[in-house]
């Protein structure tokens, strides 16, 4: 028993942790061993990431005890965690974008001279060390702003080992990254753990975890459900566990049959933001017909958000065209190309489509209030507008039901985006672009989302998918063309869709296999 | 226990809460400077109420700050912070008094006149911050300072200027008494009036002892076009939109650009009307060399905060505003207290209304911190 | 012709050093976090304090000293407000413009007899080869030690990381509130000391409009300076070299002063059209750091 203990890593022992009247972990218990990689899974909201930033000490539990390594340690911020040699990369990096990767390893724990000047040379001598250890390299001069996601999370992970990790938590690692970088980063991290390092990793990906963990504890609401080998068992089996029923991982769908071409890009040159000649896409051309889903496939940051900026107005075309039943709409204003039937289901809700303060009714007409039925000379006319948003909350099941009046802070997120997709929709558009649509969802809404979307396909709309995930491209396009900084690099019907060629072409691997 | 946390949630209670703590502190530094704050705060009540002539006096003082509170409201609404509101006044009271003393038609024309210049005026000021913001991306608070002060000395020239300066005097001429819009004017002065007056001491106290005019009724009446403006219009709703969220109003289409300039055309137009008002309502319906800012606009900034940016709240905190200045004005004569007293207190009423803002969020987060944060 | 060059230059340097003193102290909050509207607030008890304090010890270097600590003083208000109980940095701003001048013209009355003029001080503070004010050469190093500590030092590191990303620099054990805390007395201090510069060697006097408007435009030189000490030093002396030109030509006859006395306003408006592009602010200025919501 006494040995058993010593080889534990963590043990996090009847861990609770309420938010108000929510029970967000109700007595979890977390045993990991040193020197593996531990999966946690569980959906969105199952609890995972409140029990890291618990260990990490970034929220204080409510009652239990943990254990690092045998000793029980009372975690009351970050610092103690780190302390006690745990180390975490945030979904969502937690980088200056300003600061240079050294001063971003550094922050904190500087080199100084005793009059606390930073002696950056002293500070690379330790921290080369540590990438040549490792294999982990990054240019340490270069902003963060300036380096790709998968260079920001190796600078995440130099951050951990510079403060001498042993433990290493990462939340939701390859949510950002290529299959390429995916495999890369697995590799990394199976050599942190052969050199006995303990990785723990945050994920909702199945495939992941059986590509990188040896074990994996799952979670469902804020109750640990089991925790078993890897190894032993499959897919299917872990995701019954996480979604507590029986799951189809397949989308189904009928055939594709498609009309003709509504929507048309040839030849699109866009200028990267704040810049004077790089170009952020290049001769990009793409045919979309009536019924069909193109899945933009890609890394983000490789001309995916100037695509959609330009199609919806929001950044100037510098050359080509785009049309939309034959009419052209680049450099047009956004109220123009709205009215064109060009909708967007936006990628950042929070930031980009709905208004948090603003009422749910007020929220469904965003795009529409300034036209009739829903204003007359310039004064809105509640009624209608409260008859659309009934209409809309009913046909797409918004919970709860006569939320029209209160704000949309109140709605949870998949709700939300009930009424944004409903609020596109409604607008009867020839071109459906969705961004990330599911993004942040839980798999019941994301199972509603992919429904709808192929619904509209099979009412003959042309729909432009762009997505990080890569299984959400590969699982609803009907063609699937490929970007990678800022060209369209192969397309693919889905029938011809090679899953390791398109990865090697999304890394911006084998330019001459072009498929065009 | 939920009935008190409803309670304390309610914009007002904090309100309330807020002016009572300022009141609270005033009478502290009273205290340890050796004066009995409960007589100051007696005085002061008695400089505002014990006379109908005093609470007319802080009805017609409160109805620039109303307008102006209003003003900075408006823009907060949509996300931009005017400051420039007191340029846009003084330039509103320039119009006004230019435009009063060069005309003189029949009142029915002139008081129009001279009220649309200064609006006029107000709304020009406005623009030239809204376009510079939406064409450079200048910072409004930057531009707002700036032209405050451009405002400031283009006054001191139109002051000393031959055309309009009184002689021996640190002011212009009066405007033309066909522009003055106080109630009664003509006949409080007339034989019959004065007759009456005598007969009435309450009336009397009322028009004669005070600029009785308009204007408190025309800030109203504002307060209730913009209160209709920002919720029963498109208009509103791009602004209120633009100020929650100005990306996602962006992609759903609402020009930003546009927007920015035309809310601060309004609230230029509205800090131009405060002036006018002022100008034809009160004497000496003139302008005077500015040593330092009068400060209306910047009055108009706590206004505003006060009222949780609401323009019908901009009524009352504008009184409130009024009531404590006048008032003050009683503890300096009676007691002897020095009358800055008062600037502490809406000081710190005002430092009470931000951290009381969090009262309900505070509350908020234990009652139902659950959802938002369960990852 | 010589002897104007150089009088334009002296009252350049008079001009601007309350300004390079106050807005270095906005640089320095609004890189931790705090957007400080309060700097007129701060500047007129300093003002106050700075001539009080000189008047009745006699000795300015005390009075100088004496306006930094009430500078800081009333900034600590602030800083509970907008760093601990995280309330509307703006509003708690502007309450402070309230605070700041009314405390001084009621202290004023109570030690001044009534008056809201205080005594002029019997000592002024020194100049150099008595010409340039001591407090100019004072401002220049204050902003090179500014410069030197924010991107050579580690508390500079942790100081800007604190405006620009407060939750990752949370995570890495570095204390956000204690830094928010400790930039907003700074640049309580430094408004503090600005306001007591002008009534100790510009003046000799607080009065009511000893400080009218130089807060404001310090707020906008950190914003022209795009929140760098030089940048803000360069937009001061450029301000103040405006002013200085209007107090030169102003006395002809050519113009009227007073439109002369807008040029330093409409000039600061047209550099921002023409040679500065938009200014980034630090992510986080203005916006609260709770750790609840990281």
């Amino acid at each position: 028993m006494k040995k058993s203990n010593t080889d534990l890593a963590i043990q996090m022992k009847n861990i609770c942790k309420n938010f108000g009247p929510i029970k967000a972990l109700q007595n979890v218990n977390l045993s990991i061993k040193r020197g593996s990689i531990h999966a946690l899974l569980g959906e969105n909201g199952a609890g995972k990431t409140t029990l890291m930033n618990i260990l990490y000490g970034l929220y204080s539990a409510d009652c239990g005890e943990i254990h690092i390594n045998g000793k029980k340690v009372d975690i009351k911020n970050p610092s103690i965690a780190i302390e006690n040699g745990i180390g975490m990369v945030h979904q969502h990096f937690k980088l200056v974008e300003k600061f240079t990767a050294a001063e971003n390893i550094m922050l904190g724990k500087e080199v100084t001279n005793k009059f606390g000047i930073l002696d950056i040379n002293r500070f690379r001598d330790s921290i080369s060390k540590i990438m040549n250890q490792y294999g982990i390299k990054v240019d340490l001069d270069a902003k963060i702003e300036n380096l790709s996601v998968g260079t920001q999370q190796r600078v995440e992970i130099l951050k951990a080992l510079y403060r001498g990790a042993d433990i290493l938590i990462l939340d939701e690692p390859t949510a950002v990254l290529t299959s390429q970088e995916t495999e890369e980063l697995v590799k990394t991290l199976r050599d942190l753990a052969s050199t006995g390092k303990t990785v723990l990793i945050i994920t909702h990906k199945l495939k992941e975890i059986k590509a990188s963990s040896d074990f994996c504890t799952i979670i469902r609401k804020g109750v640990c459900i089991d925790t078993v080998d890897v190894k032993g068992s499959s897919e299917i089996e872990l995701a019954e566990k996480m979604v507590g029923r029986n799951v189809n991982l397949v989308i189904e769908k009928n055939k594709a049959n498609f009309g003709k071409i509504t929507f048309s890009i040839y030849g699109l040159n866009v200028l990267k933001e704040n810049s004077k000649s790089l170009k952020a896409l290049k001769n990009v051309s793409l045919n979309i017909r009536q019924g069909e889903i193109l899945g933009i496939a890609g890394v983000d940051g490789n001309g995916q958000k100037e695509l959609v900026h330009a199609i919806t107005g929001l950044c100037k075309v510098q050359s080509g065209t785009i049309k939309i039943n034959g009419k052209e709409i680049q450099n047009k204003k956004i109220k123009d190309i709205i009215k064109s039937k060009v909708s967007v289901i936006q990628e950042d809700r929070l930031k980009n489509a709905v208004i948090l303060d603003l009422s749910v009714a007020e929220n469904s007409v965003l795009e529409k209030f300034s036209d009739p039925p829903f204003s007359q000379k310039g004064i809105l006319k509640e009624k209608e507008i409260n008859k659309f948003t009934d209409k809309i909350i009913q046909e797409y099941n918004v919970f709860p039901a006569g939320c029209g009046k209160s704000v949309i802070r109140n709605l949870s997120s998949g709700n939300q985006q009930k009424i944004v997709i409903a609020r596109e929709i409604a607008n009867n558009p020839d071109l459906l672009i969705a961004v990330q649509p599911t993004r942040g969802l839980d798999i019941g809404a994301i199972e509603y989302v992919h429904k709808i979307l192929i619904e509209q396909r099979d009412k003959g709309k042309a729909i432009l998918l762009i997505s990080q995930e890569f299984d959400e491209i590969m699982n609803l396009s009907d063609t699937i063309s490929v970007l990678y900084n800022g060209e369209i690099v192969g397309t693919f019907s889905k029938e011809n869709a090679d899953e390791n060629e398109i990865g090697l072409l999304m890394a911006g691997g084998s330019n001459s296999e072009k498929i065009h | 226990m939920k009935k008190f946390i409803k309670f304390l949630k309610r914009p007002i209670t904090s309100t309330i809460l807020a002016i009572l703590c300022g009141f609270i502190v005033s009478g502290v530094i009273l205290a340890l400077v050796g004066y009995n704050p409960v007589s100051a705060f007696v005085s002061l009540l008695n400089g505002i109420f014990s006379r109908p002539k005093y609470i007319f006096k802080v009805i017609e003082r409160s109805t620039p700050i109303i307008l102006t509170g209003i003003s900075v409201a408006f823009s907060f609404k949509a996300g931009l912070f005017n400051i420039g509101a007191e340029g846009q006044y003084i330039l509103g009271s320039i119009a006004a008094t230019i435009v009063g003393i060069s005309f003189n038609l029949h009142p029915i024309f002139q008081v129009p006149l001279v009220v649309f210049s200064g609006v006029l005026a107000g709304a020009i000021w406005g623009v030239i911050t809204g376009f510079l913001k939406a064409k450079f991306g200048i910072h409004e608070v930057i531009l707002g300072i700036m032209l405050n002060w451009i405002a400031f000395h283009i006054c001191n020239f139109i002051v000393n200027h031959n055309l309009y300066h009184k002689p021996n005097s640190s002011r212009t001429y009066s405007i033309n008494s066909s522009g003055f819009t106080m109630i009664l004017n003509t006949w409080k002065r007339s034989k019959d009036g004065i007759e009456a007056l005598r007969k009435n001491k309450l009336l009397s106290d009322i028009l004669l002892k005070t600029d009785l005019n308009i204007g408190f009724i025309v800030a109203v009446l504002v307060a209730m076009v913009v209160w209709f403006i920002l919720k029963k219009t498109t208009l509103g709703f791009a602004v209120r939109a633009v100020g929650l969220n100005p990306s996602a109003a962006k992609i759903a289409g609402i020009g930003i650009k546009r927007n920015i300039t035309s809310t601060l055309a309004i609230s230029g137009a509205i800090s131009g009307l405060a002036a006018a008002l002022a100008i034809t309502g009160t004497s000496p319906h003139a302008l005077y060399q500015l040593v330092m800012f009068e400060n209306i606009g910047f009055n108009g900034l706590s206004v505003a905060l006060i009222a949780n940016s609401s323009p019908i709240g901009c009524i009352f905190s504008g009184l409130f505003f009024s009531g404590l200045i006048y008032g003050g004005n009683s503890i300096q004569s009676d007691l002897n207290i020095p009358s800055e007293v008062i600037s502490i207190t809406i000081g710190s009423v005002l430092f009470f209304v931000a951290l009381t803002k969090c009262l309900p969020m505070l509350i908020g987060k234990f009652s139902k911190r659950g959802e938002n944060h369960v990852e | 012709m010589s002897n104007n060059i150089l009088s334009v230059i002296l009252t350049t340097f008079m001009y601007s050093t309350p300004l390079v003193l106050a807005s270095l102290g906005g640089v320095i909050s609004e890189c931790s976090g705090v957007i400080n509207i309060g700097i007129e607030g701060m500047m007129s008890f300093g003002a106050f304090t700075g001539a009080c304090v000189g008047y009745f010890s006699g000795n300015p270097w005390l009075g100088l000293l004496a306006g930094g600590g009430a500078g800081l003083m009333i900034s600590f208000l602030l800083a509970i407000a907008s760093v601990r109980f995280m309330a509307d940095q703006t509003i708690s701003g502007i309450a402070l413009n309230l605070i700041g001048p009314g405390l001084s013209l009621f202290l004023c009355r109570i030690f001044f007899d009534g008056q809201t003029t205080s005594y002029s001080v019997e000592h002024k503070l020194p100049k150099f080869f008595s010409t340039i004010d001591i407090t100019t050469l004072l401002a220049l190093v204050a902003v090179v030690m500014v410069h030197f500590v924010f991107y050579k030092t580690k508390w500079g590191l942790r100081l800007r990381a604190v405006g620009e990303h407060p939750a990752a620099a949370d995570t890495l054990g570095v204390n956000v509130y204690k830094i928010r805390y400790v930039c907003v007395s700074l640049s309580g201090f430094l408004s503090g000391l600005a306001g007591a510069c002008i009534t100790l060697s510009v003046v000799s006097q607080f009065s009511p409009a000893t400080i009218c408007g130089q807060g404001f435009i310090a707020l906008a030189a950190v914003i022209f300076g795009k929140w760098t000490p030089f940048g803000t030093y360069s937009a001061c002396l450029l301000f103040a070299f405006a002013q200085s030109l209007t107090v030169l030509f102003g006395s002809s006859n050519l113009i009227p002063s007073e439109i002369f006395n807008t040029i330093p306003y409409i000039l600061t408006i047209v550099v921002l059209i023409f040679f500065v592009g938009k200014s980034v602010a630090p992510k986080a200025d203005g916006i609260a750091y709770s750790k609840e919501t990281r």
